[in-house]
């Protein structure tokens, strides 16, 4: 199987589905000639020129309104966002417009639009520009959120929001784009809300999705060869909707539960996911659910301080190790 | 997208004229026949008569939340959507009855979705602010000052995308000028040439504020001269006015895809919603308006020198008017507030559409 | 047919308004879009506006009644009309103001009397949500009252059972009563893996009440149940870790004897002292191994060789003393390290080791205080263990173990046979990393160390 960076399977997806419909548009601040702020929409515009690869000012409210109102004639533009932190200046359009147009107009109209970009901490661009709205847009009923992890799913869930005639935002990562892994040659498409289970362990479930999920992969493999703990890893690839079924299905299996974001604490993703695993199986837990999110304070830009900011590998072993019997080295 | 490379065809600045109907003999009034004036003239009165019943149905506690009338401004959503071609497209912002009604939405279903009725245009979802009908091109009913304009941009980005020879009308208020993401649609309407037509419907109030007290500079349109779009100053209380300004805007989008922003001098006769009661404006004021720049009124007169109009056919349209508004009243009395399980439908198109669903998992989290 | 003009909903928040003013009389000539009155909203003061041509005939309320939205305000209808009068109720009575408050009128006067109506009506509805608040707070507590004995009992009874939600339900289908099982969880809370236990191999015997205990004290009874003990996580690491430290490392073993009596006469001193010291100065006692864990640290400044990791290819010199303290725990053993114990003081190291043990206990140490150690320390002496040697904890170069101080009798510097307090220090050493001598230099500086305690204030 080919092995391709996670940059270049969203834009073998984009392609595809460029090919596929015509209706689909690329548009997006540096999208066409500059070749996209991070290479993701790199020879596009050569391929599809000027008519379907489209350069926008730098107007974030502006252009994604504008693709919301087109997509509401049945062009299905797929916005790029050079961070998903911009989408703060254009918060009407993607949250007042795009989430409730369909049931204020009693389901006469759809939007069928995606809006796209890397979500993420991790680099040193400070506050402004690493933040991780998933769990605020995921409150928002209308909208899907989806945030892969690996080079197969970006493209296989991209093929799909596209497809899909709802808004579906896709939330990437600048430290996943150069990313490798196997991406299959023949054309596939990963259903939204479906999860996928990336290791198999017995002692406790790790869940988390994005980045994060590489991050508790390394996590597991520290665990089962210090500490002899054997985690199972869960990517939930999709925030809404959510495999929920999957999720209740491994805490069942495990009995022990930390769940990973790069979110902020309060009120992130996990919060609600921790609700929902006390709710529904609470009779399954053997520890207190437990979380690792980023810590509690504006993104920092110092370079070491930003890396125990956000979550790691120790930080997930350590907190696994707080519901899970220790280990000594003796 | 094409790139501008040559200068356009763009009128140069002209003050609003204050002589009524100045434009009555531009072709595009002078065509119309006496049945499509009388039928214009219908529309006024039906406007009129429909919003002073939504105001007695609000009193009586039937309508929810704010209720903003289109009384005094009715020239305008009628002017302009008599315009309108097979490709032509309306947005608008929560002022919204008027234009409803005046791109031939029916009272039934606007009063029903006042009163949060099943029947409702948008099943009692939407309410006042917020009517759509996409089968007659209307895009809404906007809640938030200037939210409709991006999207207004890019229904006629669509339109040139597809090759149509069609524009978009997108109304907005005196006070949305003030908002950063209508300069945005304006810059990218005149960036890329959009064949979109931006109606500022200045009342001179956005709310209780004037546009003294709001506007750096009060000439409105003039904004578009930073984005080097074509721009034009009316007098919203004349149909012909608006009709034949509207119409050289819409010949520019079909023929040189290109935008237009039209400042229509209006005046809204009563507060801005229900609950205002006036304070920032004098009554005189109102009083003046209401006198001199009714715009039904006008045209009525107008229509009578015309000979288009007798006294008895006046009466008989505003009879039929006020008959079918009341009628509207009733229907909406007796339609049924929707069922509680319409709470969950119209969220997502897949969910409302399980055969071609493809996601998977929980969507909805009351649970 | 007279027409009856209702009270407006004028804005989206009213519920109520106030008639403040009627701008007609009674037998005024009336036409749609006449203001017939003001009202005042919850948001401000609107005229009414009617939309009946005819003449008013009855001004149902009088201005300054605040009444209910919907509720008849006016009648309008032909001259001379007949009206029947519904009843209108006003949205607070006055009369029901209760007496008690005197200084109410006082506060009153003050305020302007434009507003006077609402601020009685506001008076009033404050009044009477006070009254049924209290009317509330009457009857809860008699519930309170009545429920309150049986509450009381089981409260102070019952004690709160820790035991895991799953745990909870796999005793509930074992038919297992986890009341007498001990759990191995954080502060005892019972587990999933403590009710497969017992279900495995029964109720542990040190709190079963009945079988197991008889079963012990009969004399000829098995000391415990034949069972086969499952490994704990910890005990499967424990194993693992020492096999390979006993079979890849080549242990050596050295011993050497102490003269503690210094040490306990200066520690009895310092705790004397100590104790009398209000915190963070004092206020708590040292121990015996505190002043190990001092020496040793001491003691590897000065013969840092000792202070080595065999790495294959080459033996890693450490600059600091990070030293290990093995901790007996409820189901094995772990050696958290205290860092930098060269740079610390004796009391400095006594709260460490005393925090670090607890948490060892509860099971709340940091991965990073399980590894990174360069030395460990192993006592026994509270069994009363004198002399033993420890396995060395990898990538350490050595172990040592203290045992217990006991008295002997020992010949003096005069010759005289008298009563000494004496310490065995056992250290093992890695022969790949360390020599015998070098071990031995380590023990003789040590060992001069403790004898002259006052040495490790230089």
């Amino acid at each position: 199987m080919p092995v391709i960076t996670y940059r270049q399977a969203i834009n073998d997806a984009l392609a595809e589905e460029l090919d596929r419909d015509e209706k689909v548009i690329i548009m997006g601040e540096e999208v066409a000639e500059y070749d996209g702020a991070y290479k993701v929409t790199e020879g596009l515009l050569k391929r599809y020129g000027p008519k379907r690869i489209i350069d926008t000012p730098i107007s974030e409210a502006g252009f994604i309104g504008l693709g919301i109102g087109a997509s509401m004639l049945g062009i299905r533009p797929v916005m790029e966002l050079m961070f998903w932190s911009f989408a703060y200046v254009a918060f009407d359009q993607i949250v007042n417009n795009a989430a409730n147009i369909r049931y204020m107009s009693g389901g006469l109209i759809h939007c069928p639009i995606v809006i796209r970009g890397p979500a993420n901490g991790g680099t040193s661009v400070g506050a402004t520009h690493s933040h991780t709205p998933e769990n605020i847009l995921s409150t928002t009923p209308g909208l899907k959120i989806v945030c892969p992890s690996t080079a197969y799913d970006a493209k296989g869930l991209m093929k799909s929001a596209i497809r899909d005639n709802d808004p579906v935002y896709v939330m990437e990562n600048t430290l996943l784009y150069g990313e490798k892994g196997e991406v299959p040659e023949e054309e596939y498409t990963i259903p939204l809300g479906k999860a996928a289970l990336k290791r198999e362990g017995s002692d406790v479930s790790i869940i988390a999705h994005g980045r994060c999920v590489q991050i508790a992969l390394q996590a597991a493999e520290i665990l089962e060869t210090e500490d002899g703990i054997d985690a199972e890893v869960l990517d939930l690839r999709s925030i809404r909707p959510l495999d929920e079924e999957a999720i209740l299905q491994t805490v069942r299996k495990t009995n022990r539960v930390v769940l990973v974001e790069e979110n902020k604490p309060f009120c992130g993703t996990d919060a609600q996911i921790a609700y929902m695993i006390q709710d529904k199986a609470f009779d399954y837990l053997d520890a207190p659910i437990k979380r690792v999110s980023s810590i509690d304070a504006p993104q920092i830009y110092s370079m070491p301080l930003e890396k125990i900011q956000i979550p790691d590998a120790q930080r997930i072993r350590s907190t696994v190790l707080e519901i899970c019997p220790i280990s000594s080295n003796t | 997208m094409s790139k501008k490379t040559t200068s356009k065809s763009r009128p140069t600045a002209k003050s609003v004229s204050t002589s009524q109907n100045s434009e009555a003999n531009a072709p595009i009034n002078t065509k119309l026949s006496k049945e499509e004036k009388i039928e214009i003239y219908r529309n006024l009165v039906r406007i009129r008569r429909f919003e002073e019943r939504t105001l007695r149905a609000y009193q009586q506690g039937k309508i929810g939340g704010f209720l903003h009338l289109y009384i005094g401004q009715e020239a305008i959503a009628v002017g302009t959507t008599s315009l309108m071609g097979p490709d032509d497209h309306v947005i608008t912002a929560y002022r919204d009855h008027g234009h409803a009604l005046a791109v031939g939405m029916s009272m039934n279903e606007c009063m029903a979705e006042l009163q949060g009725k099943h029947t409702g245009c948008s099943k009692g979802k939407g309410g006042s602010m917020h009517f759509f009908a996409p089968d007659k091109n209307y895009w809404g009913g906007h809640g938030i000052v200037g939210g409709q304009t991006p999207l207004g941009a890019g229904i006629a980005f669509a339109l040139k995308h597809e090759e149509k020879k069609g524009c978009c009308m997108c109304f907005l208020g005196d006070g949305a000028v003030n908002q950063g993401v209508v300069h945005e649609s304006l810059n990218l309407a005149g960036l890329w040439e959009l064949p979109v037509i931006y109606i500022i419907e200045n009342n001179q109030y956005s709310m209780g504020t004037s546009l003294e007290r709001s506007s750096a500079s009060t000439m409105l349109a003039k904004r578009a001269d930073s984005y080097d779009i074509a721009w034009e100053q009316v007098n919203g209380h004349s149909l012909y006015d608006v009709r034949a300004k509207t119409w050289e805007a819409i010949e520019r989008a079909h023929n040189e895809c290109l935008p237009t922003v039209i400042e229509m001098a209006t005046y809204r006769h009563r507060g801005h919603s229900v609950s205002d009661n006036e304070k920032y404006r004098d009554k005189e004021e109102t009083e003046k308006y209401k006198r001199t720049s009714d715009p039904v009124i006008l045209f009525q007169d107008t229509l009578i020198d015309e000979k288009v109009l007798t006294e008895d056919l006046i009466k008989k349209i505003n009879t039929e008017a006020r008959e079918e508004a009341e009628k509207s009243a009733q229907f909406a009395d007796q339609s049924p507030f929707p069922p509680e399980e319409e709470l969950l439908k119209d969220v997502y198109w897949e969910e409302d559409n399980p055969e071609h669903k493809t996601s998977q998992g929980k969507i909805f989290f009351n649970d | 047919m007279a027409t009856l003009i209702e009270m407006p909903k004028l804005s989206d928040t009213m519920t109520t308004g106030t008639l403040i003013n009627w701008l007609k009389t009674e037998g005024d000539p009336v036409s749609s879009g006449d203001m017939i009155a003001e009202i005042e909203t919850d948001k401000a003061t609107m005229e009414l506006e009617v939309f009946e041509d005819g003449f008013l005939l009855k001004q149902i309320i009088k201005a300054g009644a605040q009444v209910e939205v919907g509720a008849p305000i006016a009648a309008i209808g032909e001259k001379g009309e007949k009206v029947e009068l519904p009843e209108v109720k006003e949205v607070a009575k006055p009369a029901k103001r209760p007496p008690q408050k005197e200084n109410d009128t006082k506060v009153k006067e003050e305020k302007k009397a434009s507003s006077k109506e609402t601020e009685e009506a506001a008076q009033k509805s404050a009044e009477q949500a006070e009254i049924e608040k209290k009317e509330l707070v009457n009857t809860r507590e008699e519930t309170e009252k009545t429920a309150s004995p049986i509450k009381l009992t089981t409260s102070s009874t019952e004690k709160r059972l820790k035991i895991s939600p799953v745990a909870r339900k796999l005793a509930a289908e074992k038919g297992i009563n986890p009341e007498n099982i001990q759990g191995s969880g954080p502060d005892g809370r019972i587990l999933k893996a403590d009710i497969l236990s017992v279900e495995k191999n029964g109720i542990p015997t040190a709190s079963a009440p009945t079988q197991g205990a008889v079963a012990t004290s009969l004399p000829g009874a098995p000391i415990a149940e034949e069972a086969s003990v499952p490994v704990s996580t910890m005990r499967g690491v424990i194993a693992k870790r020492l096999v390979e430290s006993k079979t890849t490392v080549p242990h050596f073993y050295l011993e050497i004897e102490v003269d503690a009596t210094p040490l306990i006469t200066l520690r009895s001193e310092l705790n004397q002292r100590l104790t009398k010291l209000p915190p963070p100065q004092g206020g708590t006692k040292l121990s015996i191994t505190d002043f190990v864990i001092k020496a040793a640290s001491e003691a590897l400044r000065q013969v840092p060789a000792v202070n080595t990791s065999w790495m294959d290819d080459h033996i890693q010199q450490h600059s600091a003393v990070h030293m290990a303290v093995a901790v007996a725990v409820s189901d094995g053993l772990v050696t958290p390290k205290i860092e930098n114990t060269h740079l610390k003081t004796l009391r400095q190291i006594s709260s460490e080791v005393r925090d670090i043990a607890a948490r060892a206990k509860a099971k709340k140490l940091k991965p990073n205080e399980l590894s990174g150690s360069t030395f460990t320390i192993s006592t026994l002496g509270m069994f009363g263990i004198e002399n033993f040697f420890a396995i060395i904890n990898p990538p350490n170069a050595a172990i040592l173990a203290v045992g217990t101080i006991v008295k002997k009798p020992i010949v003096d510097a005069d010759d005289n046979i008298v009563v000494g307090h004496r310490m065995r220090l056992g250290l093992s050493g890695d022969h790949r990393a360390v020599d015998g001598a070098t071990g031995a230099r380590y023990l003789a500086a040590l060992k001069e160390l403790l004898e002259t305690p006052a040495l490790m204030l230089a």
